[in-house]
């Protein structure tokens, strides 16, 4: 109870903070984020689009650890882990993309441009895509978990490419890619003291409330597997 | 280990020049997809760029429809067991690859020139980086798609899912190797082409070594 009050209040905090706060020229109040040229007010976004992107590659990170573990010792559980954790993963990713995309149509005048990272966030969304069709076609649970669980080891090899090489070493238009002069990762460009106290705090709500959710899910799949097979039996 | 790895590859070899099946319906569907091309395209001229990237379009889609066979074939003529009985998994996969690996080269190469021949604006100014990235590309297609195969035909030999499940995992390549391609009609040197040579050698290796390591639990049910 109160680890939910806790995240409820964490939330909440982050999300008036996060927009409610002004941002001006020069910061002279603790509560006054920075201007960033260029970006202005949509600077805003690094609160909750970099938190559900984080989330994808962790929810994905998540779902691979487990079904490293299903393959090793052949406990379902660990495929009902797999499993939530991808399905998270899953909305997390449409939740960065479609946040991005938004963002993109007044930053950067259009909706989607094949930006390197962009075109990784999609390459993701296909990866979770074509993990939920395998897992549908087959119907016998053994087997499911264990080619799902071998499809998703593959997957995960491909995603460092996505992830940390492709944005690097093409151009693009987020901070961070070839030919970015800030250069850097995204955190320390440009970002004062209350904007980074911000982002933490936002990424570890965020990121609580994937591990409360993935809980729950996990748990409640793994029940109704349970009630599904009683009913097969009566 | 070699010696039954190259058993099993004749082996398929000598199956498929028996029907020729997967070889006729390759050729065919090479000769079909490079006509429609031309078909939509009608009187206008291909940019260099275009040409490029719709070269790796058919290799892609010649690939989905034909390199499943590999797997598939043995769960249809029931031979898996046996298959399971006289060798072991990684001899397997190691036969099957080179098989996935023969075919593919065979097809691309008749893609390549039955492609340069139809298409002006289809020209290669570095021939020979063009070969070495041909070449490591096709040896990734060939992993990746015999490993998926694998999954498919565990799964129940469900056609479609074929090209589903191999799309993401053969993106970073493709994306690859159109840049390079498009890098190749320029003309550049080899030293700017470095780092995507080597991104294209590192996946190779890391799809490898995944393919060896996850196949037995694909293949031991």
């Amino acid at each position: 109870m109160v680890k939910k009050i806790f995240l409820y209040v964490l939330l909440a905090v982050v999300s008036i903070v996060g927009i409610g706060f002004p941002i001006v020229k020069n910061p002279v109040n603790w509560y006054e984020y920075p201007l960033i040229p260029g970006l202005e007010e949509n600077a805003k976004i690094i609160f909750f689009h970099v938190p559900t992107s984080w989330l994808t590659v962790i929810a994905f990170f998540m779902s691979t650890y487990f079904s490293i573990k299903y393959l090793r010792k052949k406990n379902i559980i660990d495929d009902a882990k797999a499993y939530t954790s991808a399905q998270l993963g899953m909305i997390f990713c449409i939740l960065a993309t479609v946040t991005g995309a938004v963002w993109a149509k007044f930053a950067w005048g259009s909706f989607w441009s094949w930006d390197p990272r962009q075109t990784s966030i999609f390459a993701i969304l296909l990866i979770y895509g074509a993990l939920f069709a395998l897992r549908s076609a087959i119907e016998d649970e053994q087997k499911r978990a264990t080619l799902s669980a071998v499809y998703s080891s593959i997957a995960f090899v491909t995603v460092p490419f996505f992830i940390f090489i492709m944005p690097r070493i093409m151009k693009g238009l987020h901070p961070g890619s070839a030919d970015d002069s800030t250069a850097g990762p995204l955190v320390n460009f440009k970002m004062n003291g209350n904007m980074q106290v911000v982002f933490y705090l936002s990424l570890l709500g965020f990121t609580l409330l994937y591990a409360w959710m993935w809980d729950i899910g996990y748990r409640s799949y793994l029940l109704k597997e349970k009630i599904e097979k009683s009913e097969k039996k009566d | 280990m070699f010696k039954s790895m190259s058993a099993l590859f004749l082996k398929d070899i000598k199956s498929e020049l028996r029907t020729r099946y997967s070889i006729n319906s390759l050729a065919m569907f090479i000769i079909v997809t490079i006509s429609v091309i031309l078909f939509s395209v009608g009187n206008e001229k291909l940019t260099p760029f275009m040409a490029g990237g719709m070269f790796w379009v058919i290799v892609f889609f010649t690939a989905m429809s034909g390199l499943s066979r590999a797997f598939v074939s043995e769960e249809e003529r029931g031979t898996t067991m046996t298959l399971q009985l006289i060798a072991n998994p990684d001899t397997i996969l190691g036969g099957k690859m080179l098989y996935n690996m023969v075919l593919i080269f065979s097809m691309n190469i008749v893609t390549f020139l039955l492609y340069t021949a139809v298409f002006d604006s289809f020209i290669i100014k570095n021939p020979d980086i063009f070969f070495l990235v041909f070449s490591l590309g096709n040896i990734g297609m060939a992993v990746s798609s015999t490993i998926i195969a694998a999954i498919i035909s565990k799964a129940g030999s469900k056609g479609t899912l074929y090209p589903v499940l191999s799309f993401p995992i053969l993106l970073p390549l493709m994306l690859m190797l159109i840049d390079l391609t498009k890098l190749c009609m320029d003309g550049t040197t080899f030293a700017d082409t470095q780092i995507e040579i080597f991104f294209l050698l590192c996946y190779d290796v890391l799809m490898m070594t995944a393919s060896f390591l996850l196949f037995d639990f694909i293949w031991k049910d």
